[in-house]
């Protein structure tokens, strides 16, 4: 399982890296997405793999790394909240400058 | 004074006032220049004054000290000092800059006002005095580069003349840049010694030359006295210096800022001299620089060149002399030190009066001044008289100690001709330079095509210089009784050793010393008598000038740093990702290999067929979105299946608050995606060059490989986990079961805090960014199919209406379960976000719009709020911030609910969290509102 998710966070990360390098902002949005799946995996997998083991206090359960989930799951949301601003950013880049380049202008 | 005045904090107020006073004249300038001039008079008096009760201890070798703490943990103190050497440099800090005062005020055309000019004048002064009075190394070398920067301002006094910011800039690269060089050596020195105090590195001259870091330190404070001094080879900032205003150059150039060094030079010998090294490079430098400069100023044709390269000479002769080494050498440096000042500050004076007078300094043109102006040039000849070393005046006492050392110097067995050799060739050329300063300008002649017609200069203007000149004589005449006393207590202080057997005497009997003096009179006589051969032979020598060299330099490094700055800084958003992700790929490299190597197995979770399957669904959907980013609503829906995956990957390893949080933003994303997609351009992009590819995949390979080894390393790793704290507490302290939940919203609730207030700060860029922003979407998709005008589709808002009040139910119960099962404020308020979003999807933007309560602004404000609110309520109970309370209470029908003071908290996220998706996901849709409108009207 282990490997698994080594394998999905390494491709993620790849995806992603290759999709921010592109000059167009709608790319950039979709590689940073894959980039935020990767990021989040990677941390989450910092409290380790455990099966069955929701951190939910009831009698004689065990349970995983609570602190783990606590941070990813603030950085889901936030990831969103980036997302969404570099989105907007587009737009407005679009509207100030015509074209959807990231630079706000072709090859320098 | 009554003996009640105490004495330090008496030492403390002299560059407290200066410090403190030096904008007086600035105030002063409206009541106009005189006002202004009279201020920073006031100022220098003052100082001086202050000085005056402290003169007699300092007379008698006594060493006051003074001492405010300041940064104690760096060695930093504001400590100050007041011995015999300080007292010599005060009185010539503050005396001249009285005179230079009262000149300036005469010499600077009526137009200026003069107010800017004297506080600059004041701050240096008080810069100068911090130099001269500093305990603390640290704090001379604050003093010292404030020096560096006044001396900036004031020779480009004239900032609208190329030469005045030349040379401006000149003498801050190369004093700034050996301030620099001071700095590390002090920070060594004080190192050696254990402390940056004067009295303590003083006393540790034995373990400070025993210390392997001796020659760095000594060479960088070297660096630092030199540049500051104008040694060679880095003297070719003074003579550029020249173009700042006269009566800046008579107290920078001549008295006070250049020697600054050679003070350094008198304040350290006692740590840092008698050694070899020593010897060597101050002897040799001060040598090299007494005869080059000498020889470089009788060719000068401008009066104030001939007084800058003579200035670095006779600074070379005093450097020279404290290379020497021996403690009689010390004393005839210090005394050049007075002797100089004097006879050097009444010259440039008179050079600007005659200046002021002709409106040039050429002396091919500036001829036969005796005549039109007699006073100022029997004044001017007497001070060159001393500089040139004439007996009866001030200049030729200290020379022929210079000689007289030069004569006994113990060191060189059997060559004791040279250093005698290098002396009277140096005084030779300055007997000449000298005679062609008196002979050019006074005499030779009738002047040649002046601009304007020279007389006599104001009174006033002539006063300072009469002043210097007639000290000059006084104490050439009598210098045992004029100087005597302030000699023996500076170059007491200077040795910090019992003084060495000196007279000060106008006669010593026929010895070599006055063979010396002789020969270079004469010498220096002839030498200028054949001048017209030589001037011949020097017009032919190849120009060599450092400082032409220096100015390539710094254009060198000016295009290299614009040609570095182009090949990073292009304004390429992508190269700069490409140069911090290269940079990230090599950081994680050198630490994933430089780590250490073994990795130890532990058991991992076995691998079945579900897992394989996801893991395959989510390699094709983030490959194919890459592969076919170009096809955008294929695209999105790939992202999305991998988000998807990525939920339940959440599930599967134990983690569903995770997932539901995953479920819901992956919703808001769609959304997001596709309401952007359809004003964004479609298939515009060209495709990326060979080269381009080639680099990104390299790079996507590497951060994604590495990435992939790190997870999988880490994960073999052991593994001790810190959140046992949270799990043993979470229902006795937070009073919920789900410990996620109690972290987010309890025991780390200042990070959620600060989280929900980034994204709320999301909010308010939304409204920004999408203010007034009126975009063009196309009418039609790539493919030429129009877009769908109709209206929304009957069936979906009739299903989704009484759908809302059932999932906000839903959101409710999630964000009131949050505490003991997955779920929360996040979870809730995305739920909450998502089910309004469906509205404006069914019902459209203009429907949906009135129906919603309120500005967004005002429910950030709320959440925020709310979150804070909870947590400054535990204030008034003594709790520090955040902490929360509990209970349980027993309600009619629903039983025991358990309620938690960290629920209003989580009310607040939530509140929170539905106003920034709403903000972003409603703007964006208004702004086809906007562009309906627009087209309906067009």
């Amino acid at each position: 399982m282990e490997a698994l998710l080594a394998i999905a966070v390494g491709v993620l990360t790849a995806c992603g890296v290759f999709l921010i390098l592109r000059a167009r902002t709608f790319p950039v949005l979709l590689g940073l997405t894959l980039l935020s799946y990767a990021v989040n995996l990677f941390l989450f997998a910092s409290g380790r793999l455990r099966l069955d083991a929701p951190p939910l206090i009831r009698a004689g359960a065990t349970y995983t790394d609570p602190l783990p989930q606590a941070l990813v799951l603030t950085a889901i949301v936030i990831g969103f909240g980036m997302t969404a601003y570099l989105a907007m950013l587009a737009l407005r880049g679009l509207a100030e400058s015509g074209a959807d380049h990231v630079d706000a202008r072709e090859e320098p | 004074m009554g003996p009640s005045l105490n004495p330090s904090l008496l030492l403390a107020a002299i560059p407290a006032t200066a410090f403190g006073a030096c904008l007086l004249p600035l105030l002063l300038q409206r009541f106009g220049r005189t006002a202004a001039a009279v201020g920073a008079a006031t100022v220098m008096a003052t100082c001086l004054a202050l000085l005056l009760p402290l003169a007699p201890a300092a007379l008698t070798d006594h060493t006051e000290l003074a001492r405010i703490s300041w940064l104690p943990a760096y060695g930093l103190d504001l400590s100050l000092r007041l011995d015999g050497l300080g007292l010599l440099f005060c009185l010539l800090i503050c005396g001249i800059g009285l005179l230079v005062v009262l000149y300036a005020a005469w010499y600077l055309p009526d137009s200026d006002r003069l107010g800017r000019f004297y506080s600059i004048l004041l701050l240096f002064m008080a810069a100068m005095l911090g130099i001269v009075l500093s305990e603390n190394l640290l704090l001379l070398l604050i003093f010292w580069e404030i020096t560096s920067l006044s001396s900036f301002l004031l020779v480009a006094y004239r900032s609208d003349k190329y030469e005045s910011r030349i040379g401006a800039r000149m003498a801050l690269a190369v004093t700034g840049g050996g301030g620099l060089a001071l700095l590390a050596g002090i920070l060594l020195l004080g190192h050696i010694a254990g402390s940056y105090e004067l009295s303590v590195i003083l006393a540790a001259s034995e373990r400070i030359h025993a210390h392997a870091l001796y020659a760095p330190a000594l060479i960088l404070i070297l660096l630092g006295a030199f540049t500051k001094s104008a040694q060679f080879p880095f003297h070719f900032w003074l003579p550029s210096a020249m173009a700042a205003p006269t009566p800046v150059s008579a107290y920078l150039h001549s008295a006070t800022m250049v020697k600054a060094g050679v003070f350094l030079l008198a304040r350290l010998y006692p740590a840092l001299g008698g050694s070899d090294l020593w010897f060597w490079l101050v002897s040799g430098t001060g040598a090299a620089t007494l005869v080059y400069a000498a020889a470089i100023a009788l060719f000068r044709n401008d009066i104030k060149g001939l007084l800058a390269y003579s200035t670095i000479s006779h600074l070379g002769l005093i450097t020279l002399l404290f290379g020497l080494d021996t403690p009689l050498s010390v004393v005839a440096g210090i005394f050049h030190i007075i002797n100089h000042a004097i006879f050097k500050a009444s010259l440039f004076m008179a050079a600007g009066v005659i200046d002021h007078e002709c409106g040039t300094r050429d002396m091919r043109r500036v001829n036969g001044m005796f005549r039109r102006m007699p006073i100022t040039a029997t004044l001017a000849i007497i001070a060159a008289g001393s500089m040139a070393g004439v007996p009866l005046l001030n200049g030729f006492l200290s020379k022929e100690m210079f000689f007289a050392e030069t004569v006994s110097y113990p060191q060189f067995e059997t060559l004791t001709w040279v250093l005698p050799l290098f002396a009277t060739i140096a005084g030779m050329l300055a007997v000449a330079y000298s005679s062609r300063f008196v002979h050019d300008v006074f005499f030779n002649g009738e002047p040649v095509d002046l601009p304007r017609q020279p007389h006599e200069p104001p009174r006033w203007m002539r006063a300072p210089i009469e002043l210097l000149v007639l000290l000059c004589l006084l104490v050439g005449l009598f210098p045992g009784w004029t100087v005597g006393p302030l000699l023996a207590a500076a170059a007491g202080a200077a040795l910090q050793a019992p003084l060495p057997e000196f007279t000060l005497a106008l006669w010593h009997g026929f010895n070599q010393p006055l063979l010396m003096s002789v020969l270079a009179l004469a010498g220096g006589v002839i030498l200028y008598a054949l001048r017209a051969p030589l001037f011949a032979w020097q017009a032919e020598l190849p120009p060599m000038h450092p400082r032409t060299a220096f100015e390539r330099f710094y254009r060198r490094l000016n295009t290299g740093a614009r040609w570095t700055l182009a090949a990073i800084d292009n304004g390429s958003l992508q190269r700069y990702n490409a140069l911090l992700l290269s940079f990230i790929v090599l950081l994680g490299g050198w630490a994933f290999f430089s780590g250490p190597a073994a990795t130890i197995r532990v058991a991992g979770q076995p691998i079945d067929e579900a897992s394989v399957g996801a893991l395959l669904t989510l390699l094709l959907g983030t490959v194919g979105a890459t592969l076919l980013y170009r096809q955008r609503l294929l695209a999105v829906i790939l992202v999305s299946v991998v988000g998807l995956v990525v939920a339940l990957t959440f599930i599967r390893l134990s983690a569903p608050d995770l997932a539901l949080t995953q479920f819901a933003v992956e919703t808001g994303t769609i959304i997001l995606m596709l309401l952007v997609l359809y004003y964004l351009p479609a298939g515009s992009a060209p495709r990326s060059s060979a080269p381009r590819l080639i680099r990104d995949l390299l790079l996507a390979l590497l951060a994604g490989g590495g990435l992939g080894l790190i997870t999988l390393k880490m994960l073999a790793a052991p593994f001790e986990t810190i959140s046992g704290f949270y799990l043993q507490e979470a229902i006795p302290g937070g009073g919920g079961a789900n410990v996620v939940n109690v972290i987010l919203v309890d025991f780390r609730g200042f990070d959620t805090l600060g989280e929900i207030t980034v994204l709320a700060m999301v909010a308010l860029a939304a409204h920004a960014l999408l203010d007034r922003l009126i975009l063009h979407a196309p009418p039609a998709d790539t493919d030429g199919r129009r877009w769908a005008t109709d209206a929304h589709p009957l069936f979906l808002s009739m299903l989704m209406r009484p759908l809302l009040p059932f999932s906000l139910t839903v959101s409710v119960y999630i964000l009131l379960r949050g505490h003991n099962l997955p779920g929360g404020g996040f979870v809730a308020g995305l739920i909450t976000s998502v089910a309004l979003v469906m509205q404006y999807l069914a019902n459209g933007i203009a429907s949906t719009q009135p129906r919603m309560p309120g500005r967004p602004t005002r429910f950030l404000a709320l959440g925020l709020l709310l979150a804070a609110g909870v947590g400054v309520a535990s204030w008034p109970f003594g709790r520090p911030f955040l902490t929360s309370a509990h209970g349980h209470i027993q309600l009619p029908l629903l039983g025991e609910i358990e309620l938690a003071s960290a629920m209003i908290f989580d009310l607040g996220v939530y509140i929170v969290v539905v106003t920034v998706v709403l903000t972003v996901l409603s703007g964006l849709g208004r702004l086809s509102l906007r562009l309906h409108r627009q087209q309906e009207t067009s």
